[in-house]
């Protein structure tokens, strides 16, 4: 039955089990995959919210906005984040074959090792962009511009930090030797987050380099 | 052994009953126990912001006899109560006591999907109210910037607990958000994907549905409210100018610069509103429950409260700037938000008619918790309707800022969810102890409680006509104020402490009850939903025994025709078939 079909029903109507024997989940996810699709939208309307700022605080407030230069290091460290991203995708299709053998299933936690590693690497590079910032003089009090680009990227490694932290249980699952379908559910979780966070970064980077 | 949620568990180990007392009791997983938890927390705390209620009625109502309420005390007392109120108490209350407790029994599953998650968003609750707490104990004291915490008066020297204070209560709020998305997470899916065999969505109960829709705004509202403290933090510490402009303070031009006071209102009063229904959703539907229980009839309209309770938290975005009409901002706004305000009066009338014909024709018993459930559609009607008057922006103008608001919100989401809240705790109490309350004690708490808040609350709105300004210490020079205004002050004040005495005897009954009480028996009130058939009461650990149960019919089989008792429970099989029944005040 579709989701429409049930909420437009008439439950006093019927008695007895519509479902059959087996209780049904209303979407055909596992409930890990259903509250981190829900994390996500409550992350996006964070981030929304951070934009919509950005732009009343830009057009609407006391005209003391001043667009940063921003350093080339950004690019490269998008390139990483992007790595990252392909890396945690490699992991999942070898996650997927890990049951035919073991070649694929070292390779798998390579993989997301790697992932794990460029995103490490990405924080480091936001990290050494702040710095490059304060070294120019774009402080976070002396113009609203620069307030909001340290506010964005900390925000977003604040929640890349969250992914790193799952990342490392996940890891540590790996070897642990879990079921490899627990694994397998593991890393595709993470490989979800990490796309979201690079669509997420896209963004802010459109963001901060179009001021 | 890898972990594996309770709810997933086979029924060996889901009945394995934690022995420890730390496990059983402390670091806890089962919801029913994370929900006494929350409750209790939650409570405590609301008594906190009750007792700085009455400090304030006390300076209004007879100034200057209390030396050491002072201006500054009085606005910390103030904003204290407010915030406690409205995010400490109902807002957890709602979801982390009753969500915690009615959502894996009333959906006939053994716990939450993500125990371990749901142990820590308790946790995170407490680490935020001892935070926020903690703020009587530093230098300077709690913030006094109103509940609202507007910038950029709130972290403005001179105004009270502008530096610690107001810091620790954007920290304390921080940690809540992530309690709350913790609890959040789980109410969904386990709501969404965890229900037994034969619970459709449209079989849920209401209370569910309130629950459940309560939790999504949470869940889109409560990141407003992050991100504008987050930002008011930095403007705070580290200097920056989001909500600051150009200020001079003490004769002393201060650093920040053009930053938009307008904007922090606006992104408060994005979570704000939405805020407002995370609270009322859930007493919709819990009262709902309570309702149909005990008048012994079907709620009226069950696919329409549903729609209703949906479209009330979809409309809750789009009303917040009803709180902004003096704001300055551009009036066009204005027009705006006056029809959604008026939109959304739609869906919530509804309810309340549909609350009303359930009434009709009933056999109602009118005990406890359906005194209280009554007594919240008077309290919401007379909230709802002044709440009409302020929608209106040409009527909000004038009453802006006066005593009329403060009553209108008192009557509408403090006196009407604390209705349905005593409604609900009456009436889950049975279950939730096995004990029956002392009836003749809860019924002359619900008429203190009733007739109290009237004596507070409708006089206020007469003091609001006459001009008298909300937020004020004491009235000073307002010549256009009549000096019986004040003994209206003074009788509202005896009025406050009167109902607020009066809320001891629901502690004392409930105590009493807990050893003296009758025993309840499963099913009390012969209830239809499922956490009345559990097989023990209180619901042991894993809540259903051998076998989870199976859903044959909706929540709401109360005095079917040509049934033997006056209910059927939603467990209890049936022949397989479509009714069609054309009785008196049937539905087909």
């Amino acid at each position: 039955m579709s989701l429409y079909q049930e909420v437009t029903r008439k439950p006093w109507n019927t008695v007895g089990l519509p479902d059959g024997i087996d209780p049904k989940p209303t979407f055909a996810v596992s409930n890990e995959k259903l509250a981190l699709v829900v994390f996500v939208i409550v992350a996006s309307v964070l981030f929304s919210l951070l934009t919509v700022s950005y732009f009343i605080r830009m057009w609407f407030g006391g005209g003391d906005w001043l667009p940063v230069a921003l350093p080339s290091m950004l690019w490269v460290n998008t390139g990483v984040l992007i790595a990252a991203s392909v890396c945690m995708q490699i992991a999942v299709l070898n996650a997927r074959r890990d049951h035919s053998s073991s070649h694929y299933a070292n390779r798998k936690t390579q993989w997301f090792l790697i992932a794990g590693i460029a995103t490490l690497a990405f924080i480091v590079g936001q990290l050494t962009v702040w710095q490059q910032l304060t070294e120019q003089g774009y402080f976070l009090q002396s113009n609203p511009a620069n307030a909001f680009f340290y506010l964005l990227t900390g925000v977003h490694i604040l929640h890349l930090l969250g992914g790193l932290w799952v990342w490392s249980r996940a890891l540590l699952r790996q070897r642990r030797n879990d079921s490899s379908h627990d694994i397998r559910k593991s890393i595709e979780l993470c490989a979800w987050y990490w796309h979201f966070l690079l669509i997420v970064w896209f963004g802010l980077f459109y963001l901060v380099a179009t001021n | 052994m890898a972990y594996v949620p309770l709810a997933d568990q086979d029924d060996a180990h889901a009945l394995h009953d934690p022995h420890s007392f730390i496990t059983k009791y402390v670091w806890s997983q089962d919801h029913k126990v994370i929900a006494i938890q929350y409750g209790g927390t939650a409570i405590f705390v609301g008594l906190i912001a009750l007792g700085l209620s009455i400090l304030m009625r006390l300076q209004l109502g007879f100034p200057d006899t209390i030396s050491w309420i002072d201006p500054a005390f009085y606005y910390q007392a103030v904003t204290m109560h407010g915030m406690i109120m409205v995010v400490y108490l109902l807002t957890a209350l709602f979801l982390g006591g009753f969500g915690n407790y009615l959502i894996p029994l009333m959906c006939g599953t053994r716990d939450m999907v993500f125990p371990f998650l749901n142990m820590l968003s308790f946790w995170f609750y407490l680490l935020s109210v001892l935070i926020l707490l903690a703020s009587f104990f530093v230098p300077g004291g709690p913030t006094g910037a109103g509940w609202t915490l507007y910038a950029p008066q709130s972290i403005t020297p001179g105004t009270p607990g502008s530096g610690y204070g107001i810091l620790l209560m954007l920290i304390s709020l921080g940690v809540f958000i992530i309690a709350f998305t913790m609890g959040g997470l789980n109410y969904v899916t386990t709501i969404l994907q965890a229900r037994t065999r034969g619970l459709t969505l449209m079989r849920l109960p209401l209370s569910i549905w309130g629950i459940f829709t309560a939790t999504v705004l949470g869940l889109f509202a409560f990141p407003a409210l992050l991100v504008s403290a987050i930002m008011l933090g930095f403007d705070l510490m580290l200097g920056t100018s989001f909500f600051v402009p150009s200020m001079i303070h003490m004769g002393e031009t201060l650093e920040h610069d053009g930053g938009s006071p307008i904007l922090f209102q606006h992104l408060f009063w994005f979570f704000g509103h939405p805020e407002v229904y995370i609270v009322a959703l859930p007493a919709f539907g819990l009262v709902s429950d309570v309702l149909s229980t005990h008048a012994r009839k079907n709620i009226f309209g069950y696919r329409m409260m549903v729609w209703a309770i949906i479209a009330i938290g979809g409309l809750s975005f789009l009303v917040w700037a009803h709180h902004m009409y003096v704001s300055g901002m551009n009036p066009y706004f204005g027009f705006f938000f006056a029809t959604t305000t008026l939109i959304i009066a739609v869906p919530t009338a509804l309810k309340v008619y549909n609350w009303v014909l359930t009434l009709w024709q009933g056999h109602i018993r009118l005990n406890t918790p359906m005194l209280f459930a009554i007594g919240f559609i008077f309290t919401f009607v007379h909230g709802g309707l002044t709440g009409l008057f302020l929608g209106n922006v040409i009527i909000d103008v004038p009453l802006a800022d006066t005593y009329f608001v403060v009553a209108h919100f008192h009557m509408v989401m403090g006196v009407s969810p604390v209705m349905v809240l005593y409604a609900a705790l009456y009436h889950w109490y049975p279950k939730m102890t096995g004990k029956m309350f002392n009836e003749t004690l809860g019924k002359v708490h619900f008429w203190c409680t009733f007739l109290g808040t009237y004596a507070i609350y409708l006089p206020m709105h007469y003091l609001g006509f006459l001009g008298v300004p909300r937020r004020y210490y004491e009235m000073g020079n307002t010549d256009f104020i009549p000096a019986s205004a004040q003994a209206l002050n003074a009788n509202i004040t005896i009025a406050a402490i009167f109902v607020a005495i009066a809320q001891l005897l629901f502690f004392i009954n409930i105590f009493w009850s807990l050893k003296n009480g009758k025993p309840s028996g499963g099913n009390p009130w012969g209830a239809t939903t499922l956490e009345w058939q559990t097989p023990d009461t209180p619901p042991k650990h894993g809540n259903w025994g051998e076998e989870l149960p199976a859903v044959y019919r909706w929540a709401y089989d109360y005095s079917v025709p040509g049934a033997e008792k006056d209910f059927i429970p939603q467990n209890e099989p049936g022949e397989e078939y479509e009714k069609t029944f054309h009785h008196k005040g049937g539905q087909s």
